[in-house]
């Protein structure tokens, strides 16, 4: 597997795709610090980019090399390998790829430009971890996508539509909820269902760390308590790890079934 | 003689007179008077009492002459937590210059260090002011002084602390340049009319920096109020003046920078207003003029609850905030004209300074959070940014009289 993983791993880096990837948060990092004098805020809108940014490229980015890289794996296929390593070792390679262009395209304009603070560095952390976590998440599902669909219009189709689903349509429906029942006590059903989307719930995650979370206010307050604790952290976290989990399960089961 | 001559006479006359009537007395370990008690106990109106550097253990000193206290050096008197350290009940007195700590706490007495009570005249000077429950106290006083004191409380919960400087029933008062912290509220007026509140810093306290009650015709300026529960609260009132103060970081989840609450005609001119939650709360207030304003980066600017009419909003600067301007109910002839907008996405092609399009403060996601606050959940989301991106290019649902007309294109001055 680790050298499925390292095959793969040099391909990509080889690739000018996932250097233009990583050479756009340099360039959106160095961009924001330079633009604007206040961390946070460039935190902020750092933040907004990268939570629904990530999920994006992603699923396209695992889609294309699931597709292009398709000979290759039946290649791989003939070879007396576990089905499973073969895919886990793709997959870990798109996705260690993707997150290390995260990491340093966002740590490098930090620590250079070096206007931080304990806090800032500790904000920082939480969005590239979160934002890792979205990258796993997400190539695992174009992983699935691709495995299920040898079209790659549809592919992409699904791709697209799921990332629109869970960024926009979701929280129109979970908007239009709030406001249709808004007679009833609803934190704790618009609570979990912040848990059941990945997005919505690493955007939760991170405006609690910053300081905008007092405009949650009293309605927000119960959230603030609930992820502020140290049960909250510890659900949440699992939370993500279930996401992170199942949709892998699902694509080695997925795998290991196709007739290719 | 000459003129000169005769005036330099009256001069020496007037001094040498004041010298043979009033005496100094002298309060000193080594002293005649080794107690502050002792020597008030033996003056008489109109002498001035020298307190040299030391401890003084006293509390509960009445003051029901005219007298003028200095202390040399700044000597602390410690009220060891017994009860008030000075109660004024004369006119003309004035205390300069003394460390007050140690004031006892009492929910029936609300001990202060100086209460001044039905007096008039007074000055209180240069003081420093800790571990106090209430700070200066004055009861149905006028024309009193109270500047360059600092007092520092220890409050820790609403129930169980006072205010830095209580004015109840107060007539005239002047409260300058002073520091408030760690109180519950820094400055608290109630039934007190022609009050000036100059040059004060109020931080750290728990409830209010400053909070009028039934005070009428009151100013502050140029005062900073900086994470305080609420910067200010204006309640019941009418013609207060607010000039040119500062207030900010008022931050937490239920915040206001400045909360005004059943007032009328009064102006609210020249303020910053910095990184608060709520800027300005207004409910049930009218004809309040805000002009010249500078809101940045607050949570909500300005709120308007309901009840309000014809309040005026003209040349205000609003920049870098979440929410500008949220609204409940109708517009009740109130004016919005000539902000500045850092929202603002129109144009100028006359160059005149006012944009050509008419600006909308009210955002669709502010409208909607409004209405139900549990959708502020949704606030950074990519939906919300969606949202208010068409709603601005073909408002349906956002209230259409609010609105700026003649938006300004750059920041007043």
């Amino acid at each position: 597997m680790i050298k499925i993983l390292s095959y793969c791993f040099y391909d990509i880096t080889r690739g000018y795709w996932i250097s233009i990837y990583l050479s756009f948060y340099l360039f959106l990092g160095f961009g924001l610090l330079f633009l604007n004098n206040d961390i946070s805020s460039a935190i902020i809108t750092l933040m907004n980019i990268v939570i629904y940014l990530v999920p994006f490229i992603s699923l396209i980015f695992g889609l294309t090399y699931y597709y292009s890289s398709r000979e290759f794996t039946e290649l791989l296929l003939v070879q007396p390998l576990k089905r499973k390593t073969i895919v886990l070792g793709q997959f870990l390679g798109v996705s260690i790829c993707l997150s290390l262009s995260l990491v340093f395209g966002l740590s490098i304009p930090f620590f250079l430009v070096g206007a931080y603070n304990i806090e800032n560095i500790f904000d920082l952390f939480v969005l590239i971890v979160l934002g890792c976590f979205l990258t796993f998440i997400f190539t695992s599902i174009s992983y699935i996508i691709s495995i299920m669909n040898d079209n790659k219009i549809r592919g992409l189709g699904y791709s697209i539509l799921i990332w629109l689903f869970l960024s926009v349509i979701y929280d129109g429906f979970l908007m239009s909820f709030l406001i249709y029942f808004e007679q009833y006590p609803l934190e704790k059903i618009s609570l979990a269902f912040v848990l059941l989307n990945p997005i919505d719930l690493a955007r939760t995650l991170m405006i609690l760390n910053l300081d905008i979370s007092a405009l949650l206010g009293y309605t927000g307050a119960l959230y603030k308590i609930y992820f502020g604790t140290f049960n909250g952290i510890i659900v949440s976290s699992i939370i993500l790890f279930i996401w992170l989990l199942a949709p892998v399960i699902l694509m080695l089961r997925i795998f290991k079934k196709k007739d290719f | 003689m000459n003129r000169f001559g005769f005036f330099i006479l009256f001069i020496i006359i007037i001094f040498s007179s004041k010298k043979l009537y009033s005496k100094n007395i002298k309060v000193c370990s080594t002293c005649e008077f080794k107690s502050l008690e002792m020597a008030i106990e033996s003056s008489c109106n109109y002498d001035s009492i020298i307190v040299e550097k030391g401890i003084y253990k006293e509390f509960n000193i009445i003051i029901s002459k005219p007298l003028t206290i200095f202390g040399k050096g700044t000597p602390t008197i410690d009220g060891n937590y017994r009860g008030e350290i000075f109660e004024i009940t004369s006119e003309n007195v004035t205390i300069e210059g003394f460390n007050i700590i140690n004031v006892g706490e009492s929910f029936k007495n609300d001990n202060a260090a100086i209460r001044i009570k039905n007096s008039k005249n007074v000055t209180i000077k240069n003081n420093f002011f800790e571990n106090i429950f209430f700070g200066i106290y004055l009861e149905k006083s006028s024309f009193c002084k109270i500047y360059n004191n600092s007092v520092t409380g220890k409050a820790t919960e609403e129930l169980y602390s006072g205010n830095g400087i209580h004015l109840w029933h107060c007539k005239n008062i002047l409260i300058e340049n002073n520091i408030i912290k760690n109180v519950r509220d820094g400055i608290y007026l109630e039934f007190s009319n022609q009050c000036n509140v100059i040059n004060n810093i109020s931080q750290n306290n728990l409830r209010y920096g400053l909070h009028f009650m039934f005070s009428n015709d009151d100013t502050y300026r140029k005062n900073n109020f900086q994470n305080n529960g609420s910067g200010v609260a204006v309640m019941f009132s009418r013609n207060i003046e607010m000039l040119d103060n500062v207030f900010q970081e008022n931050w937490g989840s239920a915040s206001y920078g400045l909360l005004i609450k059943e007032i009328n005609d009064s102006k609210i001119t020249n303020n910053v207003f910095l990184k608060n939650t709520l800027g300005v709360n207004m409910e049930g207030s009218n004809r309040i003029s805000f002009k010249g304003n500078d809101f940045i980066k607050n949570g909500w600017a300005i709120r308007v609850r309901g009840a309000s009419y014809s309040n005026s909003i003209v040349k205000n600067n609003f920049i870098n905030n979440t929410f500008d301007i949220s609204y409940n109910g109708n517009i009740n002839k109130n004016l919005l004209h000539k902000n500045y907008w850092s929202k603002y996405n129109g144009y100028d092609i006359n160059k005149d300074g006012i944009g050509d399009l008419p600006h909308r403060p009210v955002s669709l996601f502010s409208y909607v959070v409004n209405k139900s606050p549990g959708a502020i959940l949704l606030i950074r989301s990519l939906f919300a940014l969606i949202l208010d991106f068409s709603e601005r290019a073909y408002p349906i649902f956002t209230p259409t009289y609010l609105i700026d007309n003649e938006p300004s294109i750059n920041k007043s001055e």
